[in-house]
């Protein structure tokens, strides 16, 4: 086996902080290397050295056995490297074909642009490597998959050899990843080598072939899929052990807090989002609703919250139909949630930790007396909360949009938790967290269900569904397939509901 | 890397945190008034405006001399040095004129107080309160367009509003007679706050109803506001006895008082400006209705989902952003020329966008950007008279935004570090964009 990429003690200092730490990483020519890693750990300032966005203080960087100094992107990408970050960037108004000749534009005479060259040559390695795509749709109308195969086409339009893959799970859907993991085992096969920066680890148990896990800027060590399981992993990463599985005691649901019944909803196009929805939430129960995202989730949670407007049908919160009720009325009644994009709806992040943790209290007394607002109270609150659910700020005056992920998450959670709720909708609320900070939302939430809330938990992740829910309602294009106990069904089960096949085929296609 | 600060930091939490805590009361009980303020206009640091206005009058300065013909006369007789001497003595002249006309003249001061001579002393700080004279439409305008901006508005129609304000106030001032000024005064500023007030209100409505944008919406308003004007001076607000379009004088008692004889103009307005800049920033900061039209002007999304009133924040921002419009105008009217003529702003209005910019939304920085400006304009007279065109006042100002809009040509131009963070952005990025 060749190595293709080496490098050597790569050391860079910010101010202030050690982000790499003499790292060393070897790459085997047609390999998946994984780089394992919590948020902030090093991984992107290592990715970035050596694709040229910053200098490395100390340490080399050997592409094929030879000194390479990159100082540009440029630079980086004739070397053989490229990179498909996590954000894609891609003009959405573009066709593929644009998009991937952009910068390197095929021309005809010096003058025109050679679409249908560009064109061809794409059809050509989409072919070869598996990545369908139609090289003249319009990015806007491509899915977020197929918008990163085009990302992916771009690369190899360059010729790269070595490609880095930025947490390119992050943003897809279940069965998206697996025909990712697909295209990356063709792409190595063609002798393509592959960094794979992630931080899920059953990703990476099932496509690595080699495993380095930094942590604090510092490699913590290198194994193999066959070496290492999750368990090992997440304790190297998180640098303690770390309970992978929560402490889960039966649920005792006692009576609905919140029932819904015959429920339509209408997406942003007025097409029917959520088509004839029944179900209940009973206090002291987790509901999981499970389902590829896109189904419908993301409207029924926005007419449950009174962000959207219902077509028909009724939701009764403890007795009282909220349905086309104000988020506020319906936020004053007891219940809470915890929004599926946090820098979107769940925070303001140019406002302080302060106001943020007092975002939908702050009218009310004690924050308030009169018009006037109580900052001494809000501060106080402030401090508590932040020690209470463990924020990692530097003040309670810091602005939202400075704090890493995790702790932007904590500060909702810290929040909606806080306040006296019945109900609780929790939606995606461990989205590109680390495993660190999904483990103590997870704890919060299934205490929260132990002191008696009814919890509903929206999550296109499976393994979490499966992991917190004593009943598991399954999504398919905007209806319940089906409502099951959540010790008793299967992965495989709840898949082949997501997946669309009716509840009697899915149940005697599981038995077999 | 955060992760590392974490790591550090959560060795010894208990003893930061309670640190922390402490630290925390102390700066609330300690940082107050203007701490806060200087704060939170400069973003932690003058340093960026401070050189902004610096290097804005160094560029005026170079063009002050590149439009100096008599220095390319000398250029042409073969005199470098020469030219380079006229050059330089053109840009100190016109500065030193700026300064006197702005300021006043140190000897004179010294001479007038010490010789006793009222009229005299009076002449000689005419300067430095005429420049607050000036100021003072500058901050009602200017507090108007930073409301909006906190709210994510854009408020292009302050100049309509200020002419709205102004119709309502003159014909209050003139047509009620026989009031004492403490009804009188305050009868015409409110009028004219309520005149503007529904000259935002119609685009704020529009705007939270039917989505319309408020930028073209206000730009419209603003026409009809001036040609509104122009009928109602040619027609029923014509002052009986002339030929012009001009209204009658506004009776005595609508006047806001004046603090000294002739020719100072100092009035009251000043102060009722600051004390306006006040209640904006204790109304937009300190109330949870100001938190509500922040937080709908930082994150709408955010705003909509933690239960707040967009609808109805839009259009009490608009509204409150015309009466503030407004009371711009009415102060001219009852303070300065006691009557209202077509041409009796000088723009104002527009002006205000780029003072709001200047003293980053915050009251305080408006008020101090305000200052600026009226300084400015009123030395500009001086200048021109000194044989400078008053353009070149124009000209400083334009570079002085430019360099607070793009404070990355400052801090090159200065070498200075980035801050941990960045900057905040001084334009709101989506503009009441949707």
């Amino acid at each position: 086996m060749t190595t293709v990429l080496e490098l050597k003690g790569i050391t860079k200092r910010f101010p202030g902080v050690l982000a790499n730490d003499k790292i060393d990483l070897t790459l085997e020519k047609g390999n998946i290397h994984a780089l394992l890693g919590e948020n902030g750990a090093g991984k992107s300032t290592l990715m970035n050295i050596l694709y040229g966005l910053y200098q490395p203080d100390e340490g080399e960087i050997l592409i094929g056995g030879q000194h390479k100094k990159i100082y540009s992107p440029n630079d980086s990408i004739s070397a053989g490297v490229g990179m498909v970050h996590q954000h894609f960037m891609l003009v959405p108004v573009f066709t593929v074909t644009e998009n991937v000749m952009l910068g390197a534009e095929e021309m005809r005479g010096g003058l025109f642009l050679d679409r249908q060259a560009a064109a061809e040559k794409i059809a050509k390695i989409s072919e070869q490597y598996n990545l369908e795509v139609d090289p003249y749709a319009y990015v806007q109308d491509l899915s977020v998959g197929a918008q990163q195969r085009v990302e992916i086409i771009k690369l190899l339009y360059r010729e790269a050899d070595i490609l880095i893959l930025d947490e390119p799970t992050a943003v897809l859907t279940p069965q998206e990843a697996d025909d990712l993991f697909k295209v990356m085992r063709n792409l190595t096969e063609r002798d393509k080598s592959i960094i794979f920066i992630t931080h899920k680890l059953r990703e990476v148990l099932d496509v690595a072939d080699q495993i380095t896990v930094i942590r604090l800027g510092k490699v913590v060590g290198t194994t193999t899929p066959k070496k290492a399981d999750q368990k090992k992993l997440a304790s190297m990463m998180v640098g303690r052990e770390v309970m992978l599985h929560v402490e889960r005691k039966p649920a005792k649901p006692k009576e609905p807090v919140l029932k819904v019944e015959n429920l339509k909803v209408l997406d942003d196009r007025s097409h029917l989002a959520v088509d004839d929805i029944s179900f209940e939430v009973r206090a002291g129960e987790i509901l999981g609703l499970a389902g590829v995202q896109g189904n419908g989730q993301t409207e029924l949670v926005e007419a449950i919250t009174g962000l959207r407007e219902t077509f028909e049908g009724t939701i009764e919160l403890l007795g009282e139909n909220i349905a086309n009720q104000t988020p506020r009325k319906i936020t004053e009644l007891g219940s809470a949630h915890i929004p599926e994009d946090r820098q979107r709806d769940g925070l303001v992040l140019s406002f302080p930790i302060i106001d943020n943790l007092a975002l939908n209290t702050y009218y009310l007394p004690p924050y308030s007396k009169g018009a006037i607002l109580q900052e001494q109270v809000m501060l106080e609150n402030a401090n508590t909360l932040i020690e209470r659910f463990d924020v990692r700020t530097p003040s309670a005056e810091t602005p939202a949009g400075s704090l890493s992920g995790g702790n932007q998450q904590k500060v909702i959670v810290a929040r909606e938790f806080s306040r006296p709720a019945k109900f609780i909708v929790a939606s995606q609320p461990t989205r590109g967290l680390d495993v660190g900070s999904i483990e103590y939302i997870h704890n919060r939430l299934v205490k929260k269900r132990d002191e008696g809330t009814g919890v509903l938990l929206v999550s296109p992740e499976l393994d979490e569904v499966m992991e917190l829910s004593d009943r598991i309602a399954v999504m398919y294009r905007g209806k319940i397939v089906d409502i099951l106990p959540g010790d008793e069904v299967t992965k495989e089960m709840v898949g082949l509901l997501m997946a669309g096949v009716s509840p009697n085929d899915a149940r005697s296609m599981n038995a077999k | 890397m955060t992760a590392k600060k974490e790591s550090n930091k959560s060795k010894n939490k208990d003893k930061a945190k309670v640190k922390a805590k402490a630290q925390d009361q102390e700066q609330i009980e300690k940082k107050s008034g203007l701490a806060i303020f200087i704060e939170e206009v400069s973003g932690g640091s003058l340093k960026i405006p401070v050189l902004a206005i610096f290097t804005g009058l160094l560029a005026g300065g170079v063009i002050v001399a590149i439009t100096t013909v008599e220095m390319y006369q000398a250029f042409g007789q073969g005199s470098i040095i020469e030219g380079l001497g006229i050059g330089w003595r053109a840009i100190v002249d016109s500065y030193i004129s700026l300064f006197t006309g702005a300021i006043g003249d140190p000897p004179k001061i010294i001479e007038a107080l010490s010789s006793g001579d009222d009229v005299l002393i009076r002449k000689a700080f005419n300067p430095i309160l005429e420049s607050l004279v000036l100021s003072t439409p500058y901050i009602f305008a200017g507090l108007a367009v930073a409301l909006g901006f906190r709210t994510g508005l854009f408020n292009i129609g302050a100049e309509g509003q200020l002419f709205i304000g102004a119709i309502v106030s003159v014909w209050i001032g003139f047509s009620f007679k026989g009031l004492p000024s403490y009804i009188h005064i305050p009868m015409a500023m409110l009028g004219g706050a309520l005149g503007g007030a529904a000259w935002g209100f119609i685009p704020g409505i529009l705007k939270a109803k039917f989505g319309a944008h408020e930028v073209i919406n206000t730009i419209m308003m603003n026409y009809i506001a001036f040609r509104l004007s122009e009928y109602l001076l040619r027609g029923p607000l014509m002052r009986p006895d002339s030929f012009n379009p001009i209204s009658p004088f506004v009776e005595k008692s609508a006047e806001l008082p004046r603090f000294f004889e002739d020719p100072i103009r100092f009035h009251l307005g000043f102060f009722i400006a600051l004390g306006v800049a006040w209640l904006v920033y204790w109304f937009m900061f300190k109330t949870k209705w100001g938190f509500d039209l922040r937080t709908v002007g930082a994150n709408p999304n955010a705003a909509r989902y933690a239960g707040m009133n967009i609808v109805r924040s839009t259009i009490v921002a608009m509204s409150l952003s015309g009466a503030l419009a407004g009371l711009a105008g009415a102060n001219e009217v009852l303070g300065v020329n006691h009557n209202l003529a077509l041409a009796f702003s000088s723009g104002y209005g527009f002006d205000a966008i780029a003072l709001a910019l200047l003293g980053k939304s915050h009251p305080m920085g408006v008020v101090l950007a305000s200052i600026l400006f009226g300084t400015l304009r009123n030395g500009a007279i001086k200048m021109q008279i000194a044989g400078i065109p008053v353009d070149i006042i124009t000209i400083i100002q334009s570079f002085v935004i430019v360099f607070i809009a793009a404070p990355a040509i400052i801090r090159t131009m200065y070498r200075m570090k980035e801050k941990e963070g960045g900057d905040e952005p001084v334009f709101l990025s989506k503009w009441g964009g949707n």
